[in-house]
């Protein structure tokens, strides 16, 4: 019987922020040649066990083996030197450098001139090795996510890493790069290298992974578990605590008129390059839409075009029958249009005033809220409060400053009101990104209540499984164009995964 | 009669004083560390390289002082801004302040001093006979001329194609990468603003020492400093451009001052001549141009457009969650 190699060993890791203990005397351990997975909600700790172990936190208790041997890592440097490469959720790339800087960022070797052809050359030969394909003298900035994860990948691969730790890689991928990347991890482990796969998708992390560890309020609640061995359910139980519905209950409802009109709007990104093209859709009163796409195709600029936030360069964006391109927020708000936005802290509330204030953000032109020039403070104050019961948000009081909330609790006080103005079409962008479980059922059960009341929605998300959850169609897009639309029965994976890849529904030759 | 070889002459001089103090700002700016101190920090050089002159007799090491003095007055902006995390702007202008308050009562007196030994004139044997390139680029220059010519092409390369190069964008651009991969970003900025402060010293002994000789108090770098700080926006942070448009603003001073003497322009009365106070309107032309460059850039959108080092102005925490 062949002998278990450890290739990491942690034990009994603490590690505490400002009033949070992040890791609880962590225990975890790394074979070689397995890929591990690391499984937990946000803020479960398994990032901050990951950047202990890659020397970007030092851990306050706990040792750290690597090979056997101990090792104390006072920075990335040391970590790297010891074989062990972190690829973060946000990339650590410079958008600005080519792949071949990227590289070799940081390496003693050159020492002073760059002969960057011989460079790229050598990495074109270590991208041989591994199959992963990406222009070296492209820049960062111009590469689609996937290929910004190679790079990452030939990165670590560069400086010699043998155990790598990928932060939540599937995250930003397509479901055709997911299984691209699966094959590179795979071959990986034949070439002797371990890896650390740190996930809360279910599905992935059966299909890749050979153990599983739980973590859970920086517990670990299943340590090293064979990932066959156990079932969705039970896995999903040990990470939240409680049994967990995957599905979510529609109701049918009957499409109203069409609430919002979107034709061929043009619009440039903040670096002034064309981030949506002649794009088109339509949402109905009672549906809601689901766009799909990969992060940076045009979804974020969509969102801001239609709630007035960004200037369009063609185009129409038709509200309940009037135009209302290129006007300002306001127009957008007096039709009744909610916008839950993508950044929740500087956009969707205003960090340093209080929870009520932002309660009434859209409404204080109001009466009762205000008379005149003057808030009517009794007002706001119970209003507040009843919102604060109502959307079940846990704060001290309404007078906290909107920053102490924690994410999901922010999000249901800005749905909380977006909702009270009696929304006729509600843009919602990555509504339950970075929430937890329970947080995420509360955000969805609202969306979905307003879908009932005859409320058009627009949902952008990045997660897949909460598109064809929540809507009646979806609809990709990439670089800006809409790539045709399916209805929710209808959709399978593959099918919304080359849309999302910027195959045209259609030239698919499926149907 | 204006006579455009003299007038681009003389831009290739005085563009020189804009040239070391811009591609200085641009060596800390693309560190990711802003200082707007450099008309300061130019005052400081050239009253320190002034007064060694006076003292030693000795300009060459007056432009050495000059250099030490004005980095001394960066490194203060750099654990200001860089250990305290204090903001950038606002540490810049008292740097500036600092820098021209200093050099007033230091440099005291100064303008009665008399004679003063200067940096020599050179001309070049040879490149000085090209027919017009010649008389403008390589005749009756002062060494610092010759030294912006050599100094350009070699930052460009430095930052371009060099190791230590890439992790001075590296940081600048995305330093909690850069800080991934080993790379020190606090000595890195701290060394970048230190030499930012070297080159605006070498900018202000040019001008006391070469192109403008003496010591007229604030009124010897006389806005020049802004000057060159707008000038890294007008260039993108590029060291060719900015030696270009350092030039193109140094033959701008000039023609303005040629535009005041002659009785007649193109057959008609010169109104500058006439009408001297119209001439207060044309000193202010490279000002308002540099305004608008600053209005410009300072938008948030434009500077993205324009490629401003993306964490140009925030200091760097490590370890602080979400970048």
């Amino acid at each position: 019987m062949p002998e278990i190699v450890n290739a990491v060993e942690m034990r009994g890791i603490v590690k505490r922020f400002p009033g949070v203990l992040a890791n609880d005397h962590v225990d975890f351990d790394l074979r070689q040649g397995e890929v591990h997975a690391l499984l937990g909600e946000n803020g479960a700790g398994k990032s901050t066990l990951m950047n202990v172990l890659a020397g970007m936190y030092k851990a306050e208790e706990g040792t750290i083996f690597v090979d056997g041997k101990r090792v104390n890592f006072g920075s990335p440097r040391d970590a790297i030197a010891a074989g062990i490469g972190m690829i973060h959720q946000h990339f650590m790339l410079v958008p600005s450098q080519t792949v071949t800087e990227n590289i070799i960022l940081g390496l003693s070797d050159p020492r002073f001139f760059l002969p960057l052809d011989a460079l790229d050359k050598k990495i074109l030969a270590l991208q041989e090795q591994y199959g992963l394909k990406v222009d070296p003298k492209a820049k960062i900035w111009q590469l689609s996510v996937g290929e910004q994860q190679r790079v990452e990948i030939l990165k670590m691969l560069y400086r010699g890493a043998k155990v790598l730790i990928m932060d939540e890689p599937t995250a930003v991928l397509t479901p055709q790069e997911v299984d691209e990347l699966f094959v590179t991890l795979r071959s990986m482990l034949t070439r002797g290298h371990s890896i650390v796969f740190i996930s809360h998708k279910l599905d992935e992390v059966r299909a890749i992974a050979n153990r599983v560890t739980v973590l859970r309020h920086g517990k670990v609640t299943a340590a090293g578990v064979t990932a066959k061995g156990a079932t969705k359910a039970q896995l999903a139980q040990l990470m939240v605590g409680r049994e967990v519905l995957f599905t979510v209950k529609r109701n049918p409802v009957k499409a109203g008129d069409v609430v919002l009109s979107v034709e061929n709007v043009c619009a440039e990104n903040d670096r002034g390059v064309p981030a949506l093209r002649e794009f088109g859709i339509q949402v109905r009163a009672g549906e809601i839409v689901g766009i799909a796409g990969v992060a940076g195709n045009g979804q974020s600029e969509l969102a801001q075009v239609i709630t007035g936030l960004r200037k369009c360069s063609c185009g129409r964006v038709v509200v309940a029958g009037d135009d209302i391109a290129n006007q300002d927020p306001r127009s957008a708000i007096r039709r009744h249009v909610a916008h839950v936005p993508e950044d929740r802290h500087h956009v969707g509330s205003s960090p340093g005033l209080s929870l009520s204030d932002n309660l009434i953000m859209k409404s204080y032109r109001e009466s009762p809220v205000s008379r005149g020039w003057v808030l009517n403070r009794p007002v706001i104050r119970n209003q507040s409060n009843h919102l604060k019961n109502e959307y079940d948000i846990a704060a001290p009081s309404v007078d906290v400053q909107a920053r102490l909330l924690s994410g999901g609790n922010l999000q249901k006080a800005i749905l909380a009101r977006e909702m009270t103005a009696g929304p006729k079409l509600i843009i919602a962008v990555q509504p339950t990104r970075g929430l937890d479980v329970g947080a995420i059922e509360a955000v969805q059960g609202v969306l979905l209540r307003e879908r009932e009341k005859g409320t058009a929605i627009l949902l952008i998300s990045e997660e897949l499984e909460e598109i064809l959850s929540l809507s009646d169609r979806i609809v990709g897009i990439y670089e800006g164009r809409n790539m045709g639309e399916l209805r929710a029965e209808e959709a399978t994976l593959t099918e919304i995964g080359l849309m999302m890849a910027g195959t045209p529904r259609g030239d698919a030759g499926t149907r | 009669m204006i006579d455009w070889i003299i007038i681009l002459q003389a831009g290739i001089a005085t563009g020189t004083i804009l040239l070391f103090a811009a591609i200085g700002e641009i060596l800390a700016e693309r560190s990711g560390v802003m200082n707007l101190g450099v008309e300061g920090m130019m005052l400081i050089g050239a009253m320190t390289a002034y007064s060694t002159a006076v003292k030693t007799g000795h300009p060459w090491q007056g432009v050495l002082y000059a250099m030490l003095a004005a980095g001394v007055l960066a490194l203060l902006h750099a654990v200001v801004t860089i250990n305290f995390q204090a903001d950038q702007v606002v540490s810049g202008l008292a740097i500036n302040f600092v820098g021209i308050g200093l050099s007033m009562v230091l440099g005291e007196g100064l303008s009665k001093a008399g004679a003063v030994s200067l940096l020599p004139v050179w001309t070049v044997p040879l490149l000085s006979k090209i027919p017009i390139l010649g008389p403008i680029m390589f005749t009756h220059h002062s060494p610092m001329v010759y030294l912006g010519y050599l100094l350009t092409p070699a930052v460009w390369f430095y930052i371009n194609r060099t190791r230590p190069g890439l992790h001075l964008r590296a940081v600048g651009e995305y330093p909690s990468a850069a800080d991934a991969l080993g790379i020190n970003v606090y000595g890195l900025r701290y060394l970048y603003v230190f030499i930012g402060g070297l080159l605006a010293g070498l900018a202000g002994a040019t001008i006391s020492l070469a192109v403008s000789p003496g010591w007229f108090s604030e009124l010897t770098t006389g806005g020049q400093g802004w000057i060159a700080v707008g000038l890294v926006i007008f260039a993108q942070w590029n060291p060719w451009r900015a030696a270009a448009g350092g030039y193109m603003f140094g033959a701008l001073r000039r023609l303005i001052l040629d535009l005041q003497g002659p009785q007649t322009l193109l057959w008609f009365k010169n109104p500058f001549f006439y009408a001297p106070k119209l001439g207060f309107f044309l000193q202010m032309a490279p000002y308002v141009l540099v305004i608008i460059i600053l209005i410009i850039g300072s938008r948030e959108a434009m500077k993205k457009r324009m490629g401003a080092p993306a964490a140009l102005g925030n200091p760097y925490v490590r370890g602080e969650r979400g970048l």
